[in-house]
């Protein structure tokens, strides 16, 4: 079975999550821009930061046989320095049509401030110029009314709910956001997020339709491994294959790839030595192998020798 | 008359895009050899791999004669169609008393790996090219072996505008990083004392660790191996595995030295086989055959 896991802060996970990520199944990861665990001060960081995104991590992940796609855009929390918001601004139209950039995120409210309000307006302003999808952070706490919000500033701003991933959604937001028409995205995160028990007993009450699962694994405490093993829980406890594909695979590859930026072509076809972007291939693909879940850096920890 | 590279590009690409994306393509470049500003340039980079594709530049051998004579050393096989477009696009772009190295330095900083890749494969095409030397040198501390490949390989500008402190680097990061030595424009011409001796420091350093050394090591050392240390490290190459044979045989009939034509002779299979012309550095095989 094949993932994609559209929520992944790679820039913070080392080589072994990568390969345990292939050696799982994930055939493609979306890194969304986002705060990095403490702010950026100066506009040259996030230049800086986006160019890793948009090009080294890209790389690092062919390594590994991934296919990597990214989301850019001015995170919540950091919308609050205005000066740097400024210049944020400005810049991010230089990074939205790089390649694989899939959409405008991970954009919304963190304490629903005014500058906050202002600037996820502006870059919804700004998928709507460029014609690419958007990726909606929904705040943490005050989740409820701040879920509600985000879509009623999408609507208000015209944009069609098809062309919006709102995530970190729990049992309290999934109703609606289905029900109003955006794509609703669940972090599978320790502690915080969702746990995948619970994501389990969502996909059974509410079925896969426009549902995504994702980790958001970054530099916290965070599995990389989100999306397969909570495939291998629904799977076990009776949720129908074809619903785990949608949740776990296709729903991420339909939402995302309104982009024109991302396409199943991308790693079922990839040229045998892509010499222009040097992305190894899948050998978990190629080599036909049954995919496997193990801890990350488990075959490193089983060897004495290093070469 | 010689055409210009950018005239053997604009034809390139016209012939390749669907005809709605050169008429695109044309009247941008048309806009950023006019009025159009910094802003304009970045979406038209960005826009150019979604309108015209992002297929293998179809090349003939006359192409590539062209481009030669156009400009010597260059060789766009391997160019992509969205690429020379972005090159296009570069060289038609005019910014008001701007350095064109500036330009070239802002959009280094903003670029994605198959940008960058473009950028550099244009560098012996660019104006003032000479100012681009330390921007080259930056693209080489990529750790993308792809952009760096894009500098140092089928590209003149290192052989005209490097060095010899960063073009041995070069050299030696290839290497590094796994990439052949052949495709560097300007091997041999280049070849120089230095790097003579930094080759053979490399090969001592694989052979404590027990590592392989790769054949077209070798051919950086060949012309200038006349005395009894580097001769060593020649006879002990040839004492190796096959692949190791063959590029210390190679680099004793390239060096100057008597005692060279004798260590060769210990091998008469391979310089038979150079003097046959079936051994040469461009045909070297790297992989050991399978056991």
């Amino acid at each position: 079975m094949m993932f994609i896991d559209p929520h992944a802060h790679m820039i913070s996970r080392t080589t072994d999550d990568y390969e345990a990520m292939a050696a799982a199944g994930v055939v493609a990861v979306i890194e969304p821009a986002f705060w990095v665990g403490q702010p950026r001060t100066y506009v040259g960081t996030y230049i800086d930061y986006l160019a890793s995104i948009v090009g080294w991590e890209r790389f690092r992940a062919g390594q590994f046989g991934i296919r990597h796609y990214c989301t850019v855009g001015l995170n919540s929390k950091e919308a609050n320095d205005e000066e740097l918001a400024e210049g944020v601004m400005e810049i991010l139209p230089r990074f939205a049509l790089k390649e694989g950039v899939v959409a405008i995120g991970e954009i919304g409210y963190d304490e629903q401030t005014k500058l906050e309000d202002k600037y996820f307006r502006l870059q919804l302003e700004l998928a709507k110029e460029l014609d690419l999808p958007v990726m909606v952070h929904t705040p943490h706490r005050d989740k409820k009314r701040g879920t509600t919000r985000s879509m009623d500033v999408c609507e208000e701003h015209g944009i069609d709910p098809s062309k919006v991933v709102i995530d970190h959604n729990n049992e309290e937001t999934v109703g609606e956001v289905l029900q109003r028409g955006f794509w609703a995205g669940f972090s599978i995160y320790p502690s915080t997020k969702m746990g995948n028990a619970r994501m389990v007993e969502i996909l059974k009450r509410y079925g896969a339709e426009r549902i995504i699962v994702d980790s958001a694994c970054d530099w916290g405490i965070s599995d990389s491994l989100g999306v397969p093993k909570t495939a291998k829980l629904a799977l076990e406890r009776g949720v129908p294959e074809e619903a785990v594909h949608r949740a776990c695979y296709l729903n991420a590859l339909t939402a995302y790839g309104q982009s024109g930026q991302m396409q199943e072509a991308d790693w079922l076809n990839p040229p045998a030595v892509d010499q222009r972007t040097l992305f190894e291939g899948n050998s978990i693909l190629r080599g036909g192998r049954e995919p496997r879940i193990e801890v990350p850096g488990e075959q490193r920890r089983r060897s004495l020798t290093i070469e | 008359m010689r055409a210009r590279p950018v005239d053997l590009l604009r034809g390139w690409v016209q012939l390749q895009a669907a005809p709605e994306a050169w008429t695109w393509l044309e009247e941008r470049l048309d806009a950023l050899a006019g009025e159009a500003g910094e802003r304009d340039l970045y979406i038209v980079l960005g826009l150019i791999p979604r309108r015209l594709a992002k297929d293998d530049l179809e090349l003939q051998p006359d192409d590539l004669a062209a481009a030669q004579a156009a400009s010597d050393g260059w060789n766009p096989s391997g160019w992509s169609l969205d690429g020379a477009a972005r090159v296009l696009a570069l060289l038609a772009f005019r910014s008001e008393g701007r350095p064109f190295a500036q330009t070239f330095k802002q959009l280094r900083r903003t670029a994605d790996a198959r940008e960058l890749i473009a950028l550099y494969r244009g560098l012996p095409l660019y104006p003032e090219r000479e100012s681009l030397e330390a921007e080259a040198g930056e693209g080489l501390r990529s750790n993308m072996r792809a952009v760096f490949e894009a500098i140092a390989h089928h590209n003149p500008f290192p052989r005209d505008v490097f060095d010899d402190h960063r073009w041995n680097h070069m050299v030696l990061k290839a290497l590094f990083v796994g990439s052949r030595l052949d495709p560097i424009v300007g091997l041999d011409q280049r070849a120089n004392a230095e790097l003579a001796r930094i080759m053979r420091d490399y090969a001592h350093e694989r052979w404590a660790a027990g590592r392989p050394v790769t054949p077209e090591l070798w051919r950086c050392v060949g012309p200038f191996a006349v005395d009894g240390e580097a001769l060593a490290d020649l006879a002990r190459a040839l004492d190796g595995p096959p692949v190791e044979r063959e590029g210390a045989a190679l680099a004793l009939a390239a060096s100057p030295a008597p005692e060279a034509r004798r260590l060769l002779h210990q091998a008469p299979d391979l310089e038979a086989a150079i003097a046959a012309g079936d051994l040469r550095w461009d045909r070297l095989s790297l992989q050991e055959p399978a056991a």
